[in-house]
């Protein structure tokens, strides 16, 4: 509410300023502007600027800040009784606050020193909204008079404004940067508390995987599995699989479509593959779980094959399809980028049309290709709602396509799914996994982009 | 002489045999190009009939009519759902043991009496009267009426019992059975009886994250791609910005989820199953792709737009923002409205961040607990009813119309506003 409020004040403080300013500057030369150093827009962006930016600054500071310092000074109010514990009753003190503070009910009676906590909270809360409201809109009001003060005629408004507008720019395109530095930093961190607990050895190298944590210490497993080899063979064999599909159908397309089909045809194939891939995976699940598992497994059946109901080959094919317009689009653009000389080359010999493509195009578009192909690899190994919808969830060591293998995506996304404490080997191990699925589609990307840089226009 | 032997050689029958393999091979090499593409599109064809085959069913839903008296001392208790009952028994009075009157219960969906309570909430003058209503039946009976129950098998394997059944044909004969447009699936949220079940609350939880996102993403990703272009110096760190930003296109959708549970969730405690949080990680998803399309719209204006502006006395920026980026901006908004359309399609980092959660209420505000439309329809993919099957593809079907609709529109724009230089 006072967070809206703040935002709504700050915007129109923002456009009065604007107006303010450019008045001022024209009105600080007698209308003659000519005479001004800036344009009077410049001027008014410059008030904006100070009326928005600063207040802008503090409300982003305090709300990220805000919760924490309130917890704080609740925390110290508290008798030392709650609060000399350890760091795992600390944290569920801090949620019993919380989530009373939030009128959460936990169907626990609270003890009445946490009650009182909470509703010191939410006073805390409101109080610390309605400061930030105030200081913030006195801020904005402070910046707007301010900058409104220093407008002369020889104010250099607009380098100011650029300059400001420049580290705006940068600061936006450091955000990639920060996207991928944050990555790397929460799963490196979590995957270190759970290398903690496993050893890294066994993690990669074991072929036992099942991460159930037994709930009395004298279970038999109690400690839980993670050996993750039957997960990565799991995920080879569904690549695998998918590839085969995806490969040949997705650069046959390609070829067909740049080099044999006439342009009409190719306007109605060229949609036909831009909707398979617009597909979301999710629907593509659907169709794999509950139309392909049950015609592979008929098929097999009426064959006397044994096909497991989550059979890898099911995933498989229809991931293979969800790739296919990746590889053709891919390797659509690679065939394209081949100069037409060398064809015209091969035909010159008397060369058939397909040897001209087996014998000069696909050979001097063969870097190309191997990209795209380790890009779909690299697209299957992270692909997650076909095989959670649609493989299995018992890690299984086989090759057999026919059984229900387990994948890394999927294991990560069942550890992760609903309630669970962030702190046991089960749910961290799921950040293990995706450090390996990071690194290694990582991998697979920076070695395609070099093999398309380092091949790319070498015959022009 | 040479000439009339090469004359022989391009005649022999060796030579027509080899000739005739090179173009059977020709044949074949285009034979195989062909069914590629036939493959692709056969899959897409049967991906597409099996779910409208699926999911055409759910837009229909039965009723039932009854004829209740609305008994002024159970309505004001809330307690509606005897009043159906009697008017159901009336119809077949025939059924008179418990066994019986427990299957003719199980006819009418556990949310008629809601139904009920509203139109006397509407219209407390009906408290006292006798009136002709229809109610919601059962997800069996709906299920029943559409054929996909068979009353041909034997009682002990089919889902709805003799009872049931006479008591439906009875009605059915009456008149009283009725398939009508299935308004529930747009209004309701979700629910654990299919017949009371709706996406309005996953629509509105995915409007909600994607404003987040696009709030987000667009004025980020657009900055970022006029530094890259037009101002960034062609330096080490430039080209490991834009290394970057290629390999965070390609990194899988689900790394993005766990970097949203362990950062927003884990390290700033912002709420769980938030539309808030799931737009935040949807930006980050989809900022690579309005980087990398935006780059490609601001690379196609031309550099003579550039020099007229520079040349006039304008500045670098005021050259940006009053000729390049408008002249740009139909390639971005197209670029934009795809990354949106792939963003609102995007299931897997949702699921990591809890907006997987079972959710009745239709969400109100960024911070509400809310679920998406492609997470509902993964929610209800496992759900082992008929009836889910039914409304998932329904569901998916509502999701490819709003994908349809975003694709078409920047097909339209492209179209519109392209401009060849």
């Amino acid at each position: 509410m006072q967070i809206m409020a703040l935002l709504l004040v700050l915007a129109l403080l923002t456009v009065i300023g604007f107006q303010l300013g450019r008045s001022r500057a024209t009105a600080s030369v007698g209308g003659r502007t000519v005479e001004l150093h800036s344009v009077p827009s410049y001027h008014g962006f410059y008030v904006a600027l100070w009326a928005g930016l600063p207040a802008l600054l503090l409300f982003a500071l305090w709300t990220a800040s805000e919760g924490w310092m309130v917890m704080q000074m609740v925390l110290a109010g508290l008798p030392g009784r709650l609060t000399h514990v350890d760091g795992q009753a600390l944290s569920l003190l801090r949620a019993d606050i919380l989530n009373l503070a939030h009128g959460v009910n936990t169907g626990r009676v609270p003890d009445p020193a946490v009650a009182a906590a909470a509703e010191q909270y939410v006073r805390l809360r409101s109080l610390g909204d309605w400061s930030l409201l105030v200081i913030g809109s006195c801020l904005a009001m402070g910046g707007l008079l301010f900058a409104r003060g220093r407008i002369t005629p020889d104010l250099r408004a607009r380098n100011r404004v650029e300059r400001t507008v420049n580290v705006a720019l940068v600061v936006c395109s450091l955000v990639a940067i920060l996207t991928t530095i944050g990555i790397v930093l929460s799963l490196l961190f979590e995957a270190m508390r759970f290398f903690a607990a496993v050893s890294p050895i066994d993690f990669l190298f074991g072929t036992h995987w099942s991460p159930q944590m037994a709930m009395r210490a004298d279970q038999v497993g109690s400690s839980g599995s993670f050996g993750a080899i039957p997960l990565f063979a799991g995920t080879l064999l569904i690549t695998a699989i998918a590839m085969a599909v995806a490969v040949p159908v997705g650069l046959m397309s390609a070829i067909f479509m740049s080099e044999y089909a006439n342009p009409t045809l190719r306007t109605w194939l060229k949609p036909i593959l831009e909707v398979l891939a617009g597909i979301p995976t999710v629907v593509y699940g659907f169709f794999a779980a509950l139309t392909m598992a049950p015609f592979v497994r008929g098929l097999g059946q009426a064959v006397g094959l044994d096909v497991s109901s989550e059979s890898a080959l099911a995933a498989g094919i229809v991931m293979g399809v969800m790739i296919i317009p990746f590889v053709s689009s891919l390797s659509d653009d690679v065939i394209n980028a081949v100069p037409q000389s060398l064809r015209d080359g091969s035909y010159g010999l008397g060369a058939t049309k397909s040897e001209t493509i087996r014998l000069v195009v696909l050979p001097a578009a063969l870097p190309g290709i191997v990209a795209a192909v380790m890009l779909a690899v690299s697209r299957a190994i992270g692909e997650t709602m076909i095989v959670t919808m649609a493989a299995g969830l018992t890690a299984n060591l086989t090759a057999n396509p026919l059984e229900a293998v387990t994948t890394v995506t999927t294991q990560i996304a069942t550890l992760l799914v609903g309630d669970q404490e962030f702190d046991s080997p089960k749910t961290l191990s799921a950040f293990g996994l995706g450090l390996v699925l990071f690194l290694v589609t990582l991998t697979l990307n920076m070695v395609a982009l070099r093999v398309v840089q380092k091949y790319r226009e070498k015959y022009d | 002489m040479s000439v009339t032997a090469t004359k022989s050689r391009y005649q022999s029958a060796e030579f027509a045999d080899r000739l005739r393999r090179r173009y059977a091979a020709e044949r074949r090499f285009r034979l195989a190009g062909m069914a590629a593409v036939g493959i692709a599109s056969l899959m897409l064809v049967v991906l597409l009939g099996s779910i409208v085959g699926k999911g055409y069913t759910a837009f229909w839903q039965t009723q039932i009519r009854l004829e209740v008296t609305f008994d002024k001392a159970q309505v004001e208790e809330g307690n509606t759902m005897p009043l159906l009952r009697q008017a159901l028994y009336a119809v077949v009075p025939e059924v008179t043991d418990r066994a019986g009157r427990r299957s003719l219960n199980e006819l009418l969906s556990s949310g008629a009496p809601y139904q009920l309570e509203a139109m006397v909430k509407a219209n407390p003058a009906l408290v006292g009267t006798k009136q002709t209503v229809w109610v919601l039946a059962d997800d069996e009976v709906d299920q029943f009426m559409k054929g996909f129950i068979r009353r041909d098998v034997p009682e002990s394997e089919r889902r709805l019992n003799d009872i049931k059944i006479g008591a439906l044909d009875k009605l059915a004969a009456a008149g009283a059975v009725k398939s009508a447009f299935n308004t529930t699936l747009f209004t309701a949220g979700d629910s654990r009886e299919p017949e009371q079940a709706g996406i309005w609350g996953a629509i509105v939880g995915s409007f909600l994250t994607l404003t987040v996102t696009m709030l987000l993403s667009v004025p980020i990703g657009v900055a970022a791609a006029v530094y890259l272009e037009e101002f960034a110096p062609k330096n080490r760190w430039t080209d490991l910005i834009e290394v970057n930003i290629n390999n965070l296109a390609a990194v899988p959708s689900i790394i993005f989820g766990l970097l949203g549970l362990a950062v927003f969730l884990g390290f700033f405690g912002m709420p769980r199953s938030a539309p808030l949080v799931g737009g935040l990680v949807m930006a980050l998803m989809t900022l690579p792709v309005i980087i990398i399309a935006s780059r490609v719209a601001l690379k196609a204006v031309p550099p003579s737009i550039r020099e007229a502006a520079l040349g006039v006395g304008a500045s670098p920026l005021q050259t940006v923002a009053h000729h390049v980026l408008p002249l740009a901006m139909p390639g971005i908004l197209t670029g934009t409205i795809i990354g949106m359309a792939r963003a609102l399609g995007e299931t897997a980092p949702l699921l990591m961040i809890g907006m997987v959660a079972f959710i009745v209420d239709i969400p109100h505000g960024l911070t509400d607990s809310a679920t998406a439309l492609p997470v509902q329809i993964y929610m209800w993919a496992d759900s082992p009813e008929r009836a889910f099957t039914e409304r998932t593809s329904a569901a998916i079907l509502v999701l490819l119309a709003f994908l349809i609709l975003m694709n078409g529109l920047a097909v339209f724009l492209r179209k519109k506003f392209e401009r060849r230089w």
